[in-house]
């Protein structure tokens, strides 16, 4: 058994390959954020607070376009939904830590940070569960801060060609291949995919949630068959 | 004083999203329709994400050979099928990305 510090590292060390991809996209989240003229504190507290990359960015296309305050929350919550369906997915390893603990994961809590523990505690018990979840955590954390605030000050100094924006869909498709294991889950996938392709012109980004109910439903319909 | 608005209220929203199904596991009763739908999630949500951003060219949909995202996503979707190595996808993603769209320019 790992103790709370060797798991902890554990969790730094498996979430840091995908700091390469987390950088381009807060580099990018704060480029964005100014560009809209955003002022720097108001930069830095949207990453701080709201601290969600792809709903960050919808909330900045919103509030270019002049949007009422409440669409543009509202988006915010729609394109974030998922976490909670991370968070009841997560919430039988962690039911018996005090409160603290659950702020903490919570507020931490990404699409890498909800990922990654969950394939490690399918595979080992062997470490501190909440300990290895705020290392993977801790690092998303620091690399998003970090990232946006050298994007803000780093505006206009990278070059478009570059298409850092690539690297975004890069990342989610690096942490969805462990998570598809069999035909349910490459069923769910797929017909999500297909799913959101269509449903991309939606309004208020509805496409992701209907492509991920959509999803869950193959997936749960193709395990009942399977049995 | 607009923006900090939307960041307040979208940062307490989001915080809630992720923080109450933590918080009230256990205090209330999971259906087990739910439980099943649980490990689907992943696969759906970020497949959902990912998608789009790969049949999609500047907000036009396109599979045709000019749309290097499209191509390079295929590139990596397979590494990263095989490879199962995060940095070794985003490598070979933004590699093809700029070699597509150098031959096709």
């Amino acid at each position: 058994m790992l103790s709370a510090k060797a798991s902890f590292w554990l969790g730094v060390k498996d979430v840091s390959p995908l700091i390469f991809g987390i950088l381009p996209f807060a580099l990018i989240s704060g480029i964005a954020a100014i560009e809209i003229k955003l002022s720097i504190p108001e930069a830095i507290g949207m990453a701080s607070i709201v601290f969600a990359g792809a709903s960050q960015m919808a909330a900045l296309q919103l509030i270019k376009e002049g949007s009422p305050i409440l669409i543009i929350v509202l988006t915010i919550a729609i394109v974030n939904l998922r976490f909670l369906m991370y968070s009841a997915s997560l919430a039988v390893h962690f039911q018996k830590l005090p409160l603290a603990w659950k702020v903490l994961i919570g507020y931490t809590m990404t699409d890498q940070a909800y990922v990654l523990p969950i394939s490690k505690f399918e595979q080992t018990d062997q470490i501190i569960k909440h300990w290895y979840s705020i290392g993977v955590g801790a690092t998303m954390w620091t690399t998003w801060q970090l990232g946006s605030i050298i994007g803000i000050f780093l505006t206009g100094a990278i070059p478009e060609e570059w298409s850092l924006g690539f690297a975004i869909p890069l990342t989610f498709l690096a942490l969805l291949t462990p998570a598809v294991r069999d035909k349910p889950t490459v069923l769910a996938a797929l017909s999500a995919g297909v799913v959101a392709v269509a449903g991309h012109g939606l309004p208020n980004k509805l496409g992701l949630m209907l492509a991920a109910f959509i999803g869950i439903g193959i997936g749960m319909w193709a395990e009942m068959r399977n049995k | 004083m607009k923006v900090w608005t939307v960041i307040i209220l979208g940062g307490a929203i989001t915080f809630l999203l992720r923080f109450s199904m933590l918080w009230l596991f256990g205090k209330i009763e999971i259906p087990n329709l739910v439980k099943r739908a649980l490990r689907f999630i992943p696969a759906a949500a970020l497949s959902a994400l990912v998608f789009p951003a790969f049949f999609y060219q500047d907000g036009v949909f396109s599979m045709t050979l000019d749309n290097e995202r499209f191509w390079a996503g295929m590139v990596a979707a397979v590494v990263a099928w095989y490879g199962k190595n995060i940095l070794l996808t985003l490598a070979v993603g933004m590699g093809a990305l700029y070699l597509f769209r150098w031959i096709w320019s």
